[in-house]
């Protein structure tokens, strides 16, 4: 598979602090990756580079072999989207939400498409109830399809499943699978949830105090870990 | 009580009979405070969101002058705009043509845009500091432009805006301090409805001065009462 994403001595510092500093990270092109690792490892900053939201301080991002910085241009910078944790919906109904980001790239012949999102993601009745009014699992699954529908390259997904229910965490992991088979869309996927990440991903990479510490096929990284601290981390150790 | 209940009739009787004085009034009243408004959104509202989104060196400097800007006493930016548009002022002895004179509509509302956009500046920032911050970064992710992400922030924020334009609004037709000294209150050219209200009040017509002011407590009530309908709609 070619790459996506070339990041060759990355570092991130926050006042002082060194959030990332990943010395070389490949992303394939149609692939999973979960980034696991505790809170404060430099996960969520990862993603936030990769989606062209902050610049590395030092070292080169590639994206598709094009170096990432201010300049990068807008149609590059919308091949990715991200799904946060915490969904910030428009006011507005779910259907106003999900055509969002079709509107902002000028399509105005996608009510098909939107239409297609929602009911795939199970929306189809709250169609046109308030987003506002939603629950924490629905805001999550209208957050994905407004992210969705705009087929994006890249989704990142930066614990999308935190705190939700069995049902739209199996709904969500199941579209996200889809999109990834069907449309070969690459996922980048930040959990806490080592399980979740074994149920999805191609390989797995583990992030401490902003370095990755090892990254493998998803069955090499549970059953071949290179690393003592991968290990402990597959067996549900606590890591910091 | 009578003298009161006496007023509140007769100005009942003027507004619906059609008093050409009265609705004259009325029409220069809104016609001065509308384009006044209009100028003053134009001006305060992007203005008020860059402040509103925007970090920068010396931004709370700008904060203080714009909140000291919304309790400008209206007669004091009357002294101001007399002082530069009359005769002997910066701007008056310069007689260009497109430099409103004393005495005018154009100085009245150069007058009232110095009072309401402070105003619209100060509420606008508020309205748009106000909107979650997550959503500036999501709506970035989903592929917005700079100019995208204002427009986003600013239609979230749409209701604190209104609320913005509608305190300008509130501030510039009920002031009298500052259209009083700029514009003369001159009969059928600069006489608007508070400048009426004191004039009729000094010459004893207290039922026209108590219908003027029913006029304008009217028009303040309609503006506010469209603005909870419109946060009821909002909520």
């Amino acid at each position: 598979m070619a790459k996506i994403y070339d990041l060759q001595n990355v570092k991130r510092v926050y006042e002082s602090r060194t959030v990332v500093d990943i010395d070389t990270l490949e992303i394939e092109d149609g692939e999973i990756l979960a980034i696991v690792g505790p809170s404060g490892a430099g996960k969520s900053t990862l993603l936030r580079l990769l989606n062209f939201l902050e610049y590395a301080d030092s070292g080169l991002i590639r994206y598709k072999g094009q170096e990432v910085n201010a300049q990068l241009p807008l149609d590059f910078r919308r091949q990715v989207t991200t799904v946060f944790q915490r969904p910030a919906l428009l006011q507005g109904s779910v259907e106003e939400n999900v055509v969002y980001g079709l509107r902002l790239r000028g399509k105005k012949n996608g009510k098909g498409e939107v239409l297609e999102v929602i009911t795939r993601m199970g929306l189809e009745k709250l169609r046109r109830a308030r987003a506002r009014t939603l629950s924490g699992g629905e805001a999550q699954r209208v957050a994905l399809a407004r992210a969705v529908v705009v087929r994006p390259a890249v989704l990142l997904l930066d614990e999308p499943t935190a705190n939700l229910d069995p049902y739209n965490i199996s709904l969500i992991e199941e579209v996200v699978r889809e999109i990834n088979r069907v449309q070969k869309t690459t996922i980048v996927l930040v959990t806490h949830n080592v399980f979740q990440a074994k149920r999805m991903a191609h390989r797995i990479a583990l992030m401490l105090s902003g370095k990755i510490v090892e990254l493998s096929r998803t069955q090499d990284f549970f059953d071949h870990p290179r690393d003592p601290r991968t290990r402990a981390f597959a067996n549900g150790e606590m890591i910091y | 009580m009578q003298q009161l209940l006496d007023g509140i009739l007769e100005g009942l009787r003027l507004l619906f009979t059609g008093d050409a004085v009265l609705w004259e009034i009325i029409y220069l009243s809104g016609r001065i405070s509308g384009i006044a408004l209009v100028i003053s959104a134009v001006l305060g509202i992007p203005f008020g969101a860059f402040l509103g989104l925007a970090r920068f060196r010396g931004r709370r400097l700008v904060q203080a002058i714009v909140y000291t800007g919304m309790g400008l006493p209206p007669v004091v930016v009357g002294l101001a705009v007399y002082l530069l548009l009359s005769r002997s002022g910066i701007l008056g002895h310069l007689n260009w043509s497109w430099i409103p004179q004393l005495f005018t509509v154009p100085a009245m509302i150069v007058a009232q845009v110095i009072i309401a956009t402070p105003l619209v500046v100060g509420y606008t920032m508020a309205a748009v500091s106000e909107v979650n911050p997550d959503l500036r970064i999501q709506v970035r992710s989903l592929g917005a432009t700079p100019l995208q992400i204002t427009l986003a922030v600013l239609c979230e924020a749409r209701l604190g805006i209104i609320v913005a334009l509608v305190g300008g609004l509130g501030s510039i037709i009920s002031e009298v301090g500052a259209v009083m000294m700029v514009g003369g209150n001159i009969e059928g050219s600069t006489r608007v409805l508070t400048t009426a209200i004191m004039l009729e009040t000094r010459r004893g017509n207290l039922d026209l001065a108590i219908g003027l002011g029913m006029v304008l407590l009217l028009l303040a009530f309609l503006i506010n009462f469209g603005v909870t309908q419109l946060q009821g709609k909002g909520n």
